[in-house]
């Protein structure tokens, strides 16, 4: 079993490390949605890839959050990336592999994937 | 959902929506009594008795026009096919305790699933209210206090990327000794 016990080395750690780096930029903020209809969905795998990711890559720029229902239930799970200057962009129908596929392209490389992002023409469709 | 795992991590953000400044997640396996109990209880806002009752009927739910609730009654049903228990304990200012009783070796009852991730997930993620989550599968026991963790860490944040981590792996390792991923 592992104990909390191990956390003073991280703590002791940490608190030399943020005496010397002042807490870093975020450039990216991705946004996974975690109400009952993006779990039902898929959405924890996608979130838990994303986090785990972000944390083994140490992509220390990217911060990722939950939020609810947005209203576009048919394309749960979705995931939504901010950038810096508030440009949105919104992947839909998410699941583990395009999820790594976001972190590599969007998040490392800074290149948005078109094919897993939501058409005009899928809201569209959505309205009709 | 196909997990209990994924209910509990729906039902739970519900304390979370409900302004909680502490919930309590207990997941409790007893082969002798054949139950699998889960406790989500937390010091929200609550609910009067009136939403109780619409929250844990799904009929009532679906003949509202306002949407309420999905994620509650898909819990209750998830237990209940399983011969189990459903219930909802909640009063306005005086927290809200949900608990779900599953029939263990019921052919129905849903895997258990990736609990490591939601009881992660619920901790790095809502970091504004602290969490105490108690597993047992018959002896075997642990227990993961968000406030124990803060006071480890000394002002290093939960969701710091090594503090996070941490948890993930000590959730999981722990779950794992316990015999959680044969639930
Ligand atoms: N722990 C709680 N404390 C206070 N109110 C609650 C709690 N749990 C549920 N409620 C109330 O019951 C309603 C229904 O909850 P339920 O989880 O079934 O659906 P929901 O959260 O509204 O939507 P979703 O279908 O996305 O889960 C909530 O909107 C809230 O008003
Ligand atoms: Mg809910």
């Amino acid at each position: 079993m592992k104990s909390i016990a191990e956390l003073n080395a991280i703590r002791d750690r940490k608190k030399q490390a943020i005496d010397i780096r002042e807490g870093g930029e975020k450039k990216y903020r991705v946004v996974v949605g975690m109400a009952t209809c993006g779990i039902a969905a898929g959405a924890r795998p996608v979130l838990t890839t994303i986090s785990d990711m972000v944390q083994a890559e140490k992509l220390d720029d990217v911060i990722v959050q939950q939020t609810g229902c947005i209203g576009l239930c048919q394309f749960e799970p979705i995931v939504e990336v901010f950038e810096a200057n508030d440009k949105k962009t919104t992947y839909c129908k998410v699941d583990a592999s395009k999820a790594k596929e976001i972190v590599e392209q969007h998040l490392k490389r800074g290149q948005a994937v078109t094919e897993f992002m939501l058409s005009a023409a899928d809201l569209e469709k959505a309205k009709a | 959902m196909n997990e209990i795992s994924l209910n509990i991590l729906d039902v739970a953000e519900n304390s979370v929506s409900a302004g909680a400044s502490l919930c309590e997640v207990d997941v409790l396996a007893d082969t002798e009594s054949d139950t699998l109990t889960v406790v989500i209880k937390d010091d929200g806002k609550g609910m009067s008795e009136e939403v109780v009752k619409k929250v844990s009927d799904p009929f009532y739910t679906t003949r509202t026009t306002r949407k309420v609730g999905m994620g509650t009654s898909l819990f209750k049903m998830a237990a209940e096919v399983t011969g189990g228990k459903f219930e909802i304990c909640s009063a306005l200012g005086a927290g809200t305790t949900v608990t779900a009783v599953f029939g263990l070796s019921h052919i129905d009852r849903m895997p258990l699933g990736d609990i490591s991730s939601t009881i992660h997930t619920l901790m790095v993620m809502n970091t504004g209210l602290d969490w105490v989550y108690r597993f047992k599968f018959d002896e075997n026991e642990f227990t993961v206090d968000t406030r124990e963790i803060k006071e480890a860490t000394d002002g290093v944040p939960i969701d710091d990327p090594d503090v996070s981590g941490f948890i993930r792996d000590m959730l999981r390792e722990n779950h794992k000794e316990c015999g959680a991923d044969n639930l």
